[in-house]
């Protein structure tokens, strides 16, 4: 863990990777798991948001159970002078779900700008796809759209040791 | 299956995918946001968690900021995609894991507690499926995560959420 985390810190959002539990006070139950009060720990989530480390807090949804069965990972192979400039034209747009600058892997993988497009059809995903391309000029770039066939697993990420939740999974 | 949401459970979705009240009673405070009772929204989101529309309630932490994580991707030999997969998921540390349209066709994320572990995880993950794993690290993130948009979805109107909801 990076050491700016406090032993405090690091054990909420220990106590939180699986989620808040769905009961009228759900601070008091994770404050339960962790030997802590309800206020320290909404003060400590208030702070962690703050920090940047919790980017968003609410309700996080399965997109293929709400019918958007159309999820497409696109990858663009652009100069790396450029991807930035075209990774923040490319968010912009409201479909754009995510958007990305990741290393390549060369020879296999020259690809080094991401972005996720969810829809409910393939049409109007690949339709999307070509808007990108002509609206942020992104025509010389090799690119690629790949479609999910399958999941095989969704989840929130868990940073700590599978041992160390266990007991926390229901509080 | 799709599930059938009520209009209840849109206004729910569409106003508190972020935001989410940090005071005692939260689910109180959502309610009375809505209109209805503590109890209605508990049973709602009971509902919507037992059918899979939801994932969870909770947060999201940025990438790299509590730990390390990046994507990775196989080329699974098609006829063994099924069996690599479940390798690769039964993995704590993978947390998405889907079959892709490519030749590297099964793309995962991996978080660990620090760069070294994740490191680790990788080398145990192509040990243990005896394939080569490419890692993909994010270098930079264009994107400000605020959730996913039923509304963006639905129609022409690019309105922002809050003007949707009554809708």
């Amino acid at each position: 863990m990076p050491p700016f985390l406090t032993e405090f810190q690091r054990s909420l959002l220990q106590a939180i990777q699986g989620g808040f539990p769905i009961v009228a006070r759900p601070y008091q139950a994770i404050g339960q798991t962790i030997g802590c009060g309800e206020a320290e720990v909404i003060a400590g989530l208030a702070e962690l948001q703050q920090l940047g480390i919790i980017k968003r807090m609410g309700i996080i949804v399965r997109h293929h159970e709400l019918g958007f069965r159309a999820n497409a990972m696109v990858v663009w192979d652009v100069p790396d002078a450029r991807v930035t400039e075209l990774g923040q034209r490319i968010r912009a747009f409201p479909f754009v779900r995510l958007c990305y600058h990741r290393q390549r892997v060369r020879p296999q993988w020259p690809f080094n700008l991401y972005c996720m497009i969810h829809g409910r059809r393939r049409a109007e995903v690949l339709e999307q796809v070509d808007r990108l391309i002509a609206d942020c000029a992104l025509h010389p770039f090799p690119h690629k759209v790949l479609f999910s066939q399958k999941r095989f697993k969704q989840r929130g990420a868990f940073y700590m040791p599978q041992t160390q939740t266990a007991a926390l999974a229901a509080p | 299956m799709e599930a059938t949401l009520t209009s209840l459970d849109r206004q729910l979705l569409d106003a508190f995918q972020r935001d989410f009240p940090l005071s005692p009673r939260p689910y109180a405070e959502m309610a009375q946001r809505l209109g209805v009772s503590e109890e209605v929204v508990l049973a709602r989101l009971r509902m919507l968690q037992e059918q899979g529309v939801i994932s969870r309630i909770g947060a999201v932490v940025a990438p790299g900021r509590a730990g390390a994580s990046t994507l990775a991707a196989i080329a699974v030999p098609p006829a063994r995609l099924e069996p690599v997969a479940d390798i690769v998921s039964a993995f704590p540390e993978v947390n998405h894991n889907y079959a892709r349209e490519d030749v590297l066709n099964l793309w995962f994320v991996v978080t660990a507690a620090s760069r070294e572990a994740l490191v680790d995880t990788l080398g145990r993950i192509g040990h243990a499926t005896g394939l080569t794993v490419h890692a993909m690290p994010m270098l930079d993130n264009f994107h400000v995560d605020l959730g996913f948009s039923l509304a963006d979805h639905q129609g022409s109107s690019d309105a922002p959420l809050s003007h949707r909801i009554s809708a």
